[in-house]
């Protein structure tokens, strides 16, 4: 009986029925798997409408502790996660790309809600960067205006399933030569200097917001405005005092 | 109180304002007048308004305007809208941080967005956009850039960090294609 190639790998259901005799059978891998994604923390930072309802996730109700995740540690250097929660402005996000640099690995991002995705409602303006991913890897997007607490569990634990799935000895974190410091953009006359970082991200080959709605985005000038001398336009049903001048008039 | 009375009230106390009711707001013609008028509503001792709830500029076109909003604690009277216009060229607005001091922000904010001078601001400059920044990103012609698209600063950036591009982005920055004719876009309907 030569060794399969195998051997090391004890099936589910030996190791259930071992379990249940109070034998426990694992590997190194699984081990160490099993105490990085039960003890993920994340960083501290928020930075807009999302960071509440992070917050909610962190307080009583939804309890993120449940998951080995409530430490927010208020340094980059001790944290395994980086929750990117909230608009991630073009003023703001040199700040968000040093301190994922700053973070030890292993690291892993979640970015939450639409706006640290792709702009979110704020796609549109000249102050918004459309999306994190432009400039450092996310491991777990998670979408919603915002998210709802159990969503970001969920994220959460979409996380401890990739970690599960890493195998220590291919972690590219223990590889020589990994270098994962991602250039920090510089603020420039107009945005952003670069706007993306194409070795990271690049632009999708199909625009699909423009074959949705028929119309690129709207970067070119604007001529038209309300002409406030001219008659006033018909007040709105919904106008929010009744002038006394005018009382209503009785109907007959 | 109504903005006829106001405007009613004001030609008595600041006799040289002149000063048109559009909409409910006062319109200070001329924005010299602006501090004599806001004095003038200020020490009124029927209206006193010592309050500036806010202040925001605004791009028609032809005119660049500064809306101001006052109430009166005291009285509970507000708010009482005042506008200022000036022209796109030369856009200045004497200041009114010394009559409130909670103008100074805001003042900075609509500097900052609409490019408005405010004359006898102690310190104005962007508030909200980074130092070097250029143009007014509120204003009616102000035209993003295309955030999809790389451009030769970022070419250069990218090579001095040592960042790999795609040649076919590098020969697009490096050669764009004439711009589009530059027309106006038309705009949604209300
Ligand atoms: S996605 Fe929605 S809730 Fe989250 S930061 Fe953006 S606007 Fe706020």
């Amino acid at each position: 009986m030569g060794l399969t190639q195998n051997a090391t790998v004890v099936d589910d259901g030996l190791k259930s029925e071992l379990s249940k005799k109070g034998i426990v059978v694992t590997t190194m891998n699984e081990l160490y798997n099993w105490g990085r994604r039960s003890s993920i923390w994340p960083m501290q930072f928020g930075l807009a409408c999302c960071a509440i309802e992070m917050i909610a996730t962190a307080c009583a109700r939804y309890d993120i502790a449940r998951f080995g995740a409530e430490l927010f540690r208020a340094s980059p250097r001790q944290s395994d996660l980086m929750i990117v929660a909230g608009t991630v402005t073009k003023k703001m996000t040199p700040q968000v790309v040093r301190l994922y640099n700053q973070m030890a690995e292993p690291k892993y991002l979640i970015t939450m809600g639409a706006c640290s995705i792709a702009g979110g409602p704020f796609i549109d303006g000249y102050n918004v960067l459309r999306g994190i991913d432009r400039f450092i890897p996310v491991d777990v997007h998670l979408p919603g205006c915002p998210p709802r607490p159990e969503a970001l569990l969920y994220g959460l634990m979409e996380l401890q399933k990739k970690i599960d799935s890493q195998v220590i000895e291919k972690t590219e974190w223990y590889q020589k030569g990994l270098t994962r410091e991602f250039p920090i953009p510089e603020l420039g006359p107009r945005g952003l200097v670069p706007k993306f970082n194409p070795e990271v991200w690049q632009p999708r080959e199909v625009d699909h917001r423009k074959e949705r709605y028929g119309q690129p985005i709207v970067i070119r000038r604007k001529a038209k405005a309300p002409d406030l001398d001219a008659a006033p336009a018909p007040p709105r049903p919904a106008a929010a005092k009744p002038q006394p001048t005018q009382p209503p008039k009785p109907t007959v | 109180m109504k903005a006829e009375d106001i405007r009613a009230k004001l030609e008595k106390n600041v006799p040289s304002a002149k000063i048109k009711v559009v909409r409910d707001s006062l319109l200070v013609e001329n924005p010299a007048d602006l501090h004599n008028v806001v004095l003038a509503l200020k020490s009124d001792s029927d209206l006193r308004l010592d309050y500036l709830s806010s202040l925001t500029a605004s791009d028609f076109v032809d005119y660049l305007e500064t809306v101001y909003h006052l109430y009166s604690i005291d009285k509970r009277i507000g708010p009482v809208v005042l506008r200022v216009r000036v022209k796109r060229d030369n856009p200045k607005i004497p200041s009114l941080v010394a009559i409130y001091r909670g103008a100074e922000f805001q003042e900075r904010e609509a500097y900052d967005t609409y490019g408005i001078t405010y004359e006898g601001h102690p310190d104005l400059r962007r508030i909200f956009m980074w130092e070097g920044f250029e143009g007014f990103p509120m204003r009616k012609d102000y035209e993003q850039e295309d955030s999809e698209t790389l451009d030769k600063d970022d070419i250069e950036w990218l090579d001095r960090n040592g960042v790999k591009v795609p040649d076919e982005m590098r020969q697009k920055a490096l050669n764009p294609p004439a711009p589009a004719e530059d027309k106006p876009a038309t705009p949604p309907a209300s």
